[in-house]
């Protein structure tokens, strides 16, 4: 059976147009991040210390959480929680309702791509722009981000012109990309000058000051956060750490491994909203801390390393199965190595479960990561959680309901003979003798290649002229 | 619901047995040995390096900088607070400046006028970063939030002797966790940009397409 | 520097049994000719990783189990595959973790080595060419780069060879897209990966491709003789063996319409002399060119 997952890789594998863009996009990116870490044994240590900072953070997580929530009340923000995406938009709708708001205005936030929350506002009639250039353009075109930090990669700069034409078909038709970005602004100032609401993600936010951090080039997080009356943050309960001083070695590592930046633009830290006297800054600044399966994962202690990822998108970027099957095709929110780790645990291996079969287990994402999440460990333990027969020891949702009568049939038989030297070595022999009766379809293996050939005899045979002891 | 939810969330997440994880050490001051030309140097060329301006003056020239910058870009106006020790410097010699404006009032009084009318903007800093070529902001009654992102150029005062030599050593001998984060707290490095069309770097897509560094020495 | 031992195991792999024994050959007879005996356990069958990489882990353990007790005695085990060393080194203790026999597991990982990591770390093996001029492309497992980390080896193996020249291709740390059950389960984006790597690599123009894990070998030739025009390719251990051998091998068959395959099963007897090509550094004063 062809499922649906592998539908949409075929489908994508074939537009060589989409690939050629994925290619160019991460193998700039893979050289920029090459050259912001020239010293190799530095880049170790500071994989190191930032995996430290990210598991210290999370050893300490709920207390953590109550000394951030205690923090920012005190700065004046409001904290709400959100077991699922659900609650999340719930508690985004009332604040809206509240201020009477039509629209909101967003600064770039895959956890609201997690929550859906463009589709739920908009059956409410609320409209949600996005003004990150990326989700912009992709908003245009009805599209979901294909990548985490670069979200429009998919699209060429001539595909974009045609799409700012066909919407905005009053503007003069141009593929400078100067051009484009400034017609983009010129709108989204327009919103931003008459929105009363913003929101907005959260890269990193900390327990000791009660501090919200956002890492940008734009300025669009800058401006929903600050423009509109009421901002609007919505993160996830992982994203905390301890104190100010974990912030900056962090931020170094995850802009120079996103996008080859010493640093980004904008880094803006938001400890409370307008204070009396100041004349600018939201009135209201609410958090949203967004569950959503995350204290799942956070009970197993093999998996809870899924929690310390800072969302730099390296391990998308060096994915030799991402870079040619591109972001779409996962079917999910967060694509690439971290989706596939991530995704099967939050909806459950028996709804994305095949992306953790779906890799090599190469180790290119683990070899960057700079957190040093052990991705190919990770997927290796959901293969196993999703075919294991005793499921009493996991909580990963939907363990065991990719295990089949006939893939476990074929597992145990290859066991036993693998069990058994002297049947097993007779089979390899009567294989290599008969090889020529050996079928040479092997289906989906010889779809492009030729059916592997074996050896007149095997080593186990011609190990008896070498000479060799035998134990 | 928000209660429920949250105590939940906590419940669940005191459930599992968490392992000490063994992280005391937080080393990660600065481990360059930079003086300040050093630093200067290595300032300057990040922020070059991102299509900033940058320009070396002294607290002689600063002023005649910030004026041939003006003029030298066409600016018709000229945001600057009258409050600030530089801020009056430059009101009280207005005429060798575009018509200068005021940030006076709450945004909702002028919104239109800073989102269109206003060609630049003039602040200070609350000090600079030089490994990463970065302007540290801490927008304040006297210079808000706005004025470093609404106008289409930002011209910016670092004074050589807040050029630290890493975001953290910054935190450290500032004091930022002892004396109270701001509600609002910024580092800039460059003027607004965006590769997100076919990885093609524009500049100014919301904030300020321009960038201009006045170095006091 | 660990100290040259005298006897090793030999680990000859399930891939190696069956469609490459000659690199098993060749592995043991470069091995013997650096003065160490070898013991080839005979009732090894496999690693257990194809079990373990498909999540099924009481079937992997019970394989592994059973070579874990081919292995008593406290000498190393030397394995011609980056992807079964690192099943053994790294995923065994992951395996027995908690089970009584955990440290058996951990003993056997602790003396695990993939062969081309032992002959240059610890035989500190030295290697004279006697072969023609030729040009090689290496094809490194991500196994053997990331899992082991030795990636390093077989350059520096092949760069003491002096009539052999290594051609780089482009992405050459990428994957090959094998993945062991994943080129079946997940055919269309191996295809794209494997067609992507044989691009690179013809685009290369070596005479001859050279790997350490025949897993990586059996795709990219396998590609390449659906195409009609295979570059010959050799495990590591053959290749080297065909070079600093005075009557080298027969050279692998290659050409249109034919798959690239190692030359079979000569059964050129081992030399007791300890080489007429190869060395051991210190031992016998090393013979490098």
């Amino acid at each position: 059976m062809i499922t649906q997952f592998r539908q949409t890789v075929r489908a994508n594998l074939a537009k060589p147009e989409v690939r050629a863009n994925f290619y160019r996009a991460m193998d700039g990116l893979m050289t920029r991040r090459l050259d912001q870490f020239p010293d190799k044994a530095e880049l170790e240590r500071l994989r190191t210390q930032s995996m430290a900072i990210r598991a210290n953070a999370l050893s300490k997580l709920p207390e953590l959480l109550e000394t951030l929530e205690a923090n920012l009340i005190r700065n004046g923000i409001q904290v709400h929680w959100a077991e699922t995406a659900e609650q999340g938009n719930q508690i985004v709708q009332a604040i809206l309702e509240r201020h009477n708001a039509k629209s909101i205005i967003k600064g770039k936030s895959m956890v609201s791509e997690e929550m859906g929350m463009n589709h739920f506002l908009e059956t409410l009639g609320i409209e949600c722009l996005e003004s990150d250039l990326g989700e912009f353009i992709i908003q245009l075109d009805g599209e979901t981000p294909s990548h985490i930090i670069m979200p429009a990669i998919h699209k060429n700069r001539i595909q974009i012109a045609k799409l700012f034409h066909e919407k905005f078909p009053d503007i003069p038709y141009t593929e400078d990309v100067d051009e484009l970005t400034q017609m983009a602004r010129r709108i989204l100032r327009d919103k931003f000058y008459a929105t009363t609401v913003g929101l907005s993600g959260v890269n990193f936010m900390v327990a000791e000051t009660g501090t919200l951090c956002l890492v940008e080039n734009e300025g669009n997080g800058r401006m929903s956060t600050t423009a509109p009356s009421v901002h609007i943050a919505v993160t996830g309960i992982e994203k905390v750490v301890e104190s100010l001083s974990d912030v900056p070695p962090l931020l170094s590592i995850l802009t120079r491994s996103a996008t080859g930046q010493p640093i980004t633009t904008y880094f803006n830290m938001i400890s409370g909203p307008r204070k009396a006297g100041e004349k600018d800054g939201p009135e209201e600044v609410h958090l949203v801390l967004l569950d959503n399966g995350r204290s799942n994962i956070y009970s197993d202690p093999e998996l809870l390393a899924t929690l310390r990822c800072i969302r730099c998108g390296a391990c998308i970027n060096h994915c030799p199965v991402y870079v040619r099957i591109g972001g779409h095709s996962y079917g999910t929110v967060y694509p690439g190595p971290i989706g596939s780790i991530l995704e099967p645990q939050k909806a459950g291996l028996d709804v994305h479960g095949e992306l953790a079969q779906a890799s090599t287990l190469c180790g290119a994402c683990s070899e960057v990561c700079p957190v040093r999440i052990p991705i190919p460990s990770i997927l290796n333990r959901l293969r196993y959680d999703g075919v294991r027969k005793d499921t009493s020891n996991t909580h990963t949702v939907g363990s065991g309901k990719r295990r089949t009568l006939s893939e476990a049939a074929t597992w145990k038989t290859w066991a036993w003979a693998a069990t058994h030297p002297t049947i097993y070595h007779a089979g390899s022999t009567l294989a290599t003798r008969f090889k020529g009766m050996l079928p040479t379809n092997l289906g989906a293996w010889t779809t492009v290649r030729s059916a592997p050939k074996l050896a007149e005899s095997t080593l186990h045979q011609q190990v008896k002229n070498l000479g060799v002891d035998h134990e | 619901m928000s209660n429920t939810a949250r105590a939940n969330i906590l419940a669940r997440l005191r459930e599992p047995q968490r392992p000490e994880c063994g992280f005391s050490e937080r080393d990660y001051l600065s481990r360059y040995d930079w003086d300040t030309a050093e630093r200067v140097k290595r300032f300057t060329e990040r922020m070059v390096a991102v299509r900033a301006e940058v320009h070396h003056t002294t607290a002689d020239t600063w002023l005649d900088v910030v004026s041939q910058v003006c003029a030298a870009k066409g600016l018709n106006n000229l945001l600057v607070s009258p409050a600030t020790v530089l801020g009056k410097q430059i009101h009280a010699q207005a005429d060798r400046f575009p018509a200068l404006k005021t940030y006076d009032q709450p945004i909702e009084n002028w919104k239109q006028e800073l989102f269109y009318g206003v060609d630049a903007a003039f602040t200070g800093t609350t000090g600079g970063i030089a490994e990463t070529g970065t302007l540290i902001v801490m927008p304040s009654a006297d210079e808000p939030r706005l004025m470093s992102l609404v106008p289409p150029v930002h011209i910016a005062v670092l004074e050589v002797d807040k050029l630290y030599t890493t975001f953290a050593e910054a935190v450290q001998v500032q004091g930022w966790v002892q004396a109270g984060m701001p509600t609002n707290a910024l580092l800039i490095s460059g003027p607004s940009k965006s590769a997100d069309i076919e990885q093609t770097l524009a500049y100014g897509v919301h904030g300020p397409k321009e960038l201009v560094v006045v170095l006091v020495e | 520097m660990p100290p040259i031992p005298d006897t090793i195991y030999f680990f000859g792999t399930c891939l190696v049994d069956l469609m490459y024994p000659q690199a098993g050959v060749s592995a043991m007879q470069l091995l013997q000719r650096a003065g160490v005996k070898v013991i080839f356990p005979p009732a090894q069958t496999c690693c257990g990783q194809p079990a373990w990489n498909s999540g099924y882990r009481d079937e992997a353990r019970s394989v592994a189990r059973a070579q874990i007790a081919l292995f008593p005695k406290p000498i190393p085990i030397v394995i011609p595959s980056g992807s079964c060393a690192g099943m053994m080194k790294v995923h065994y203790p992951e395996l027995f973790a908690g089970q009584p026999d955990e440290a058996q597991a951990v003993d056997v990982a602790s003396r695990v080595y993939e062969l081309t990591e032992f002959l240059v770390d610890v035989l500190h093996i030295e290697l004279r060419d006697l072969g023609e001029p030729l040009t090689v492309a290496v094809h490194t497992s991500c196994s053997a780069r990331r899992e082991m980390g030795v990636a390093d080896k077989i350059e520096s193996l092949l760069g003491q060879l002096s009539n052999v020249q290594r051609v780089e291709h482009a992405r050459k740390p990428e994957c090959c897209g094998f993945g062991g059950t994943f080129a079946v389960k997940e055919p269309e984006i191996s295809a794209a990966m494997v067609l992507d790597k044989v691009t690179h690599i013809r685009n290369a123009q070596p005479d001859r491709l050279i790997s350490q894990d025949c897993g990586c070998l059996l795709n990219i030739s396998g590609t390449m003789a659906k195409q009609g025009d295979a570059i010959p390719h050799q495990h590591i251990a053959e290749f080297l063996w065909e070079r600093i051998t005075p009557h080298p091998n027969l050279p692998p068959q290659g050409g249109k319409g034919q798959e690239a395959h190692p030359a079979q099963a000569s059964s050129s007897p081992p030399s007791p002399l300890a080489g007429e090509g190869l060395g051991m550094g210190g031992k016998f004063g090393g013979q490098s060119s």
